[in-house]
């Protein structure tokens, strides 16, 4: 293993993070303070109530959730898009470096980053509603799969995008509806049989309803599909990771 | 010596078909400087990618101190650094972070003393908190060299290592080439200039068209490279040449109009003064002179015909 390697992509990475600290930490404060004031306070005094829990804390899981989905994806797909697009990339094509391992510092970086915004937004909550987390320890381990696994999937997004419309076109399109009817906001159980059936096929309700779990101890599905469904998901994009060093697919001419 | 570099029959096709890389076969001795001269569009950066992993090749084989490049990648490449043709340098970070990031991913501890002499060296100490943007396009080439020489490689490659350098710059840089290669590093550029080549190199190999046309001791070469044509046009036709100068390399020409003088720049004395007076002397009256140096171009058209036979 070239543990230098590893270490000087993630000192890189995790330093242009604090370079633009302030953007990193204010867009999604603002955002989720937004989303509390509206759909916590002005619709969730018409809905009351979520299995038992209060609908502003029962969206507080949500919330995180769409954050640092958002966040991991766009911190995994733009460190290793950006040297792609300025070049330095050619310094890490011809380093002594495995794929496990550009992985283990670029990824590692921005989950990292995604699930330090993920604890923010959960203190930034505390000052909105009142709620406690009955299994901690899980919790922070499914955030953490969380973004390992979307900041994953953003790195191949990273290098198949040709350009910085494709960068964001994905997210756009098919993630963002995917996390907002993945269940952030509601319980699927609201929903009709159809389209509870259908959203059994959103992978992100899986993840949402297990970290909610975590949380109040009530789930749309169990922790264990939950749970194995976040790992797939890792195996899966890891496979891809692995075939596009390989094969130098988006990479080496 | 041992061959330190060794590449054997190297082709590589692009994605879109083009033959970039023709059957390449080059051996590179350890602590010398080849110089790779060719056109534009000749091969050259292909040819270093493809050494240094950033580019795949389609088949042939290529060792570095014994390590298959692909097999023995680690090994292999740890040894290599690398200066690319167009320097991309990430803007916002400083001069020693960019310097720190490049040497961990070569695999090498930490080692700060060794970086900042390297950037005295380089004269560039001075700008190692500063940002990269807030360089020249100078301080950004030596900064790029730094980059490359900051794990402390054996094999150095200079892409085009003068473009956008002045001649201050440029001799600093043969300098420190000179002195990486007393150290034992081997070093090998690119230029598009027989002067350069001239100038910096043990051995040159000329490429053009995803070929390597020859490899060789630079002395030899420059003789070839100094070679010049004299036409001597006659007034009269003229059915022999006179036997005074049997002794030079002098043809007629088919329309017997004209004589065709090949001579050596780079040898002392040219032989222009005897051909003329024993011209004068025969009563061959001339009517005009010209004089053609052979260009790069014509070297490898020469070479591209003689590999053609
Ligand atoms: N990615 C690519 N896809 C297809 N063809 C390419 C690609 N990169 C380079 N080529 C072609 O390969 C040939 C060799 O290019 P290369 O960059 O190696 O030349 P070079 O000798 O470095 O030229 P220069 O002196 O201009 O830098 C050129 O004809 C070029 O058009
Ligand atoms: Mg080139």
């Amino acid at each position: 293993m070239n543990y230098y390697g590893i270490k000087a992509i993630y000192k890189f990475e995790i330093a242009r993070f604090f370079r633009t600290l302030f953007q990193s930490f204010v867009s999604p404060v603002i955002a989720t303070s937004l989303y509390f004031v509206v759909f916590g306070a002005a619709i969730g005094s018409r809905i009351q109530e979520v299995d038992g829990v209060s609908y502003g804390s029962f969206i507080v899981p949500g919330l995180i959730m769409l954050t640092v989905i958002t966040q991991s994806i766009s911190n995994g797909s733009f460190g290793i898009f950006f040297p792609k697009f300025i070049g330095t990339i050619y310094e890490l094509l011809s380093a002594p470096v495995n794929f496990f391992e550009i992985v283990l510092g670029y990824v590692g970086a921005a989950a990292t980053k995604s699930l330090f915004i993920g604890l923010v937004i959960l203190g930034t909550s505390t000052l909105f509603v009142e709620f406690n987390v009955i299994y901690p320890g899980l919790m922070i381990l499914f955030l953490i799969l969380t973004c390992v696994s979307f900041a994953l999937l953003g790195f191949i997004l990273g290098i198949w995008a040709k350009n910085f419309e494709q960068l964001q076109l994905v997210p756009l399109l098919i993630v963002t509806p995917m996390v907002f009817l993945g269940g952030s906001f509601y319980s699927i159980s609201m929903l009709s049989p159809f389209w509870q059936t259908v959203s059994l096929f959103n992978p992100v309700v899986y993840l949402i309803s297990g970290f909610r779990w975590c949380f109040f101890g009530i789930s749309d599905v169990s922790i264990t599909t939950s749970l194995l469904a976040v790992f797939s998901f890792m195996t899966l994009c890891l496979a891809i990771i692995a075939w596009i060093f390989k094969s130098g697919w988006q990479l080496r001419t | 010596m041992q061959d330190f570099l060794t590449i054997d029959a190297l082709s590589k096709y692009y994605a879109n078909g083009f033959e970039a890389l023709k059957s390449i076969n080059l051996r590179v001795k350890e602590s010398e400087i080849l110089a790779l001269l060719g056109p534009n569009g000749a091969g050259k950066t292909t040819l270093i990618s493809t050494i240094c992993g950033i580019s795949k090749f389609t088949s042939g084989k290529i060792t570095l101190a014994g390590h298959d490049i692909i097999k023995n990648y680690r090994a292999a490449r740890k040894m290599i650094g690398m200066v690319p043709q167009e320097l991309s340098l990430e803007s916002f970070e400083t001069v020693m972070n960019t310097l720190r990031f490049s040497r961990g991913l070569f695999g090498k501890a930490p080692n700060d003393s060794y970086l900042e002499e390297l950037l005295e060296q380089l004269s560039l100490l001075d700008k190692r908190n500063s940002q990269i943007l807030e360089l020249s396009g100078g301080m950004k080439r030596r900064l790029s060299i730094a980059k490359a020489l900051s794990h402390e490689p054996q094999l150095l490659f200079l892409d085009e290592p003068t473009a956008g350098v002045d001649v201050e710059l440029r001799k600093d840089m043969w300098l420190l080439v000179r002195h990486l290669r007393n150290e034992g590093v081997t070093v090998i550029l690119t230029t598009h200039y027989i002067e350069e080549a001239e100038e910096i190199a043990d051995r040159v190999g000329i490429i053009d068209k995803g070929q390597l046309l020859l490899v060789e001791e630079k002395e030899s070469l420059m003789q070839r490279l100094g070679q010049k044509q004299l036409t001597i046009e006659l007034q009269n036709r003229l059915e022999e040449l006179p036997t005074k100068l049997s002794d030079y390399d002098i043809v007629l020409a088919a329309d017997r109009q004209s004589l065709n003088y090949t001579y050596n720049m780079r040898s002392g004395r040219t032989g222009i003064n005897q051909i003329l007076s024993s011209l004068t002397q025969s009563g061959i009256i001339i009517k005009d002179l010209q004089t053609k140096q052979s260009s790069l171009e014509d070297i490898f058209m020469s070479l591209v015909n003689e590999t053609a036979k």
